[in-house]
């Protein structure tokens, strides 16, 4: 069990390595695109033009109604049969970002629902157009409502993000699977893949905590 | 806040209406001036129409505030009031009738409007909701200058300095970083109508402005009220408060059915009503335990 321990000790900061330059950055960037495809989207859906809204429900049918993993293979492996090559990385930003659009999309659509339609009259009664209502007065309201679900996604993006070590990219997961490769361990780095992937997660969600309260000045009514 | 909330009871009396220039049931020439002679018209609205699906909420309602009137409107509820109120801001887009400012174009509802017809009414008029409706995530000072500073382009330090002046005259100025939900229910309203004010609109609009209050918070609300009325402020006032309408009032309407049953001098309509209507009305309000 000596050489056990060893392994795991020796493994440990190279498959953290691999969280911290190929899962955090794989995640955060692709959540940031993510949620301005999203609010684009949510836009859609609720705008009173009927293309466009029909277009909006279109994209989150499609993303909710297919799986991450087949989305990722279809981009990698399946755009360059027609043309399209893109690297792993990219390959990876743009089907995670799509994928949260999609998701995100209904949770900043019901976020900008909660607000009180007051809120819109009290922008309105004070000359404001609807973009700047809902820019100056609507979307920070929303943005505390969609802390707690978005958080949610953001997580569930770290974890999915393992997927990537299918399309080539080094991340956490990927770095473990070559270990494991190499010392046959499969059960030991696998564990501690998953140890480290929980440790990641119970960060974020202390972040989000704090992020709440932060914020939980703002809407108490 | 539904502005068809229960008003399914219909006036006996709204067959043949429509085409009226004014309202059939208003026992004098509503056109007849009440206030000071040399007291110039800032609005003039007539013919207002509007349904929601089946219900029809306003049938037909006129309406003149010259400059520095106060004119109040009280009726039961459902009876069109708000909708009345909400249709001279914009929030509501009436089905037929003009609406014109001093000044500025005459708003046809019956025709396609203008492009920015709406704002053309906002930038004559400023609205107190009933619900205050203060943006929670901005300080009271915030609330006050996001209209002149982010609308209006006034220059940030007079917007401050302004609002500062505002929120001092109302006995909030120790207030002003403060959060909305730090405010009682009071000073929340009194904010509400600091930031209709630094809109410097023409026309302030009040949506039953102490209804959603507690009992002993409705003076100093109706208080700040009836002192920009001294002052000379031109509003049109939505209320249940018959005290503040008989003391503030220059005109009251009285409205059932969505439609206005009798106007007058406050002395008028709550000494000798001459409609039935307004009678059971308010002996409802003044003695509701009968």
């Amino acid at each position: 069990m000596a050489s056990g321990w060893q392994l795991f000790l020796e493994s440990f900061w190279p498959i953290v390595w691999g969280g911290l330059s190929g899962t955090i950055p794989l995640a955060l960037a692709s959540f940031v695109i993510g949620l301005v495809i999203a609010l684009a989207v949510a836009l859609a859906r609720l705008s009173k033009n009927r293309v466009l809204s029909a277009i909006g429900r279109f994209y989150v049918s499609v993303i909710r109604g297919t799986p991450l993993l087949v989305q990722l293979f279809v981009i990698f492996y399946g755009l360059p049969a027609v043309g399209v090559v893109i690297d792993p990385w990219p390959s990876a930003i743009a089907a995670f970002s799509l994928n949260v659009g999609g998701y995100a999309a209904e949770i900043i659509r019901a976020a900008i629902l909660s607000v009180p339609k007051g809120q819109w009259e009290a922008g309105y009664t004070i000359g404001m157009s609807n973009a700047t209502t809902l820019r100056r007065i609507i979307l920070p309201q929303a943005a505390r409502v969609s802390v707690p679900p978005l958080s949610n996604t953001f997580i569930s993006l770290v974890k999915d993000t393992s997927l990537a070590s299918l399309i080539l990219v080094t991340e956490l997961f990927r770095v473990s699977q070559e270990i494991a490769a190499f010392t046959q361990d499969f059960m030991l780095l696998y564990l501690e893949a998953a140890l480290i992937y929980w440790l990641f997660c119970l960060a974020l969600s202390s972040g989000q905590n704090a992020l709440e309260r932060r914020l939980d000045r703002y809407v108490a009514q | 806040m539904s502005p068809s909330d229960d008003s399914s009871q219909q006036g006996p009396d709204a067959a043949g209406e429509p085409p009226a220039p004014s309202d059939p049931l208003a026992p004098s020439d509503p056109l007849a001036p009440k206030a000071a002679p040399d007291d110039s018209p800032l609005l003039t609205a007539r013919g207002i129409r509007k349904s929601f699906g089946d219900n029809e909420v306003l049938r037909s309602i006129d309406l003149d505030v010259r400059r520095g009137e106060v004119v109040v409107l009280i009726g039961p509820s459902g009876s069109g009031k708000t909708t009345v109120l909400r249709s001279l801001n914009g929030l509501e887009t009436p089905d037929g009738g003009t609406i014109s400012f001093a000044g500025g174009p005459e708003l046809d509802f019956a025709k396609p409007l203008p492009k920015g017809a709406r704002f053309a009414l906002r930038d004559r008029s400023a609205m107190v909701f009933q619900q205050h409706n203060l943006f929670p995530h901005m300080t009271v000072l915030q609330n006050v200058i996001e209209g002149p500073q982010r609308v209006q382009r006034v220059p940030k330090a007079q917007a401050i300095a302004e609002a500062s002046a505002l929120l001092d005259r109302v006995g909030l100025a120790e207030k002003r970083d403060a959060y909305p939900f730090e405010l009682s229910g009071g000073q929340q309203q009194r904010v509400g109508i600091v930031r209709a004010l630094a809109l410097k609109p023409d026309l302030l609009l009040f949506d039953e402005p102490t209804s959603a209050l507690d009992p002993e918070l409705v003076g100093e609300v109706l208080s700040v009220i009836k002192e920009l009325a001294d002052e000379g402020w031109t509003m049109v006032v939505v209320t249940h408060e018959l005290g503040f309408a008989r003391q503030a009032a220059d005109e009251v309407l009285f409205m059932d059915g969505g439609v206005v049953v009798e106007r007058g001098a406050p002395g008028d309509i709550f000494t000798k009503p001459t409609e039935e209507r307004t009678r059971r009305f308010l002996d409802r309000i003044l003695r509701p335990m009968d």
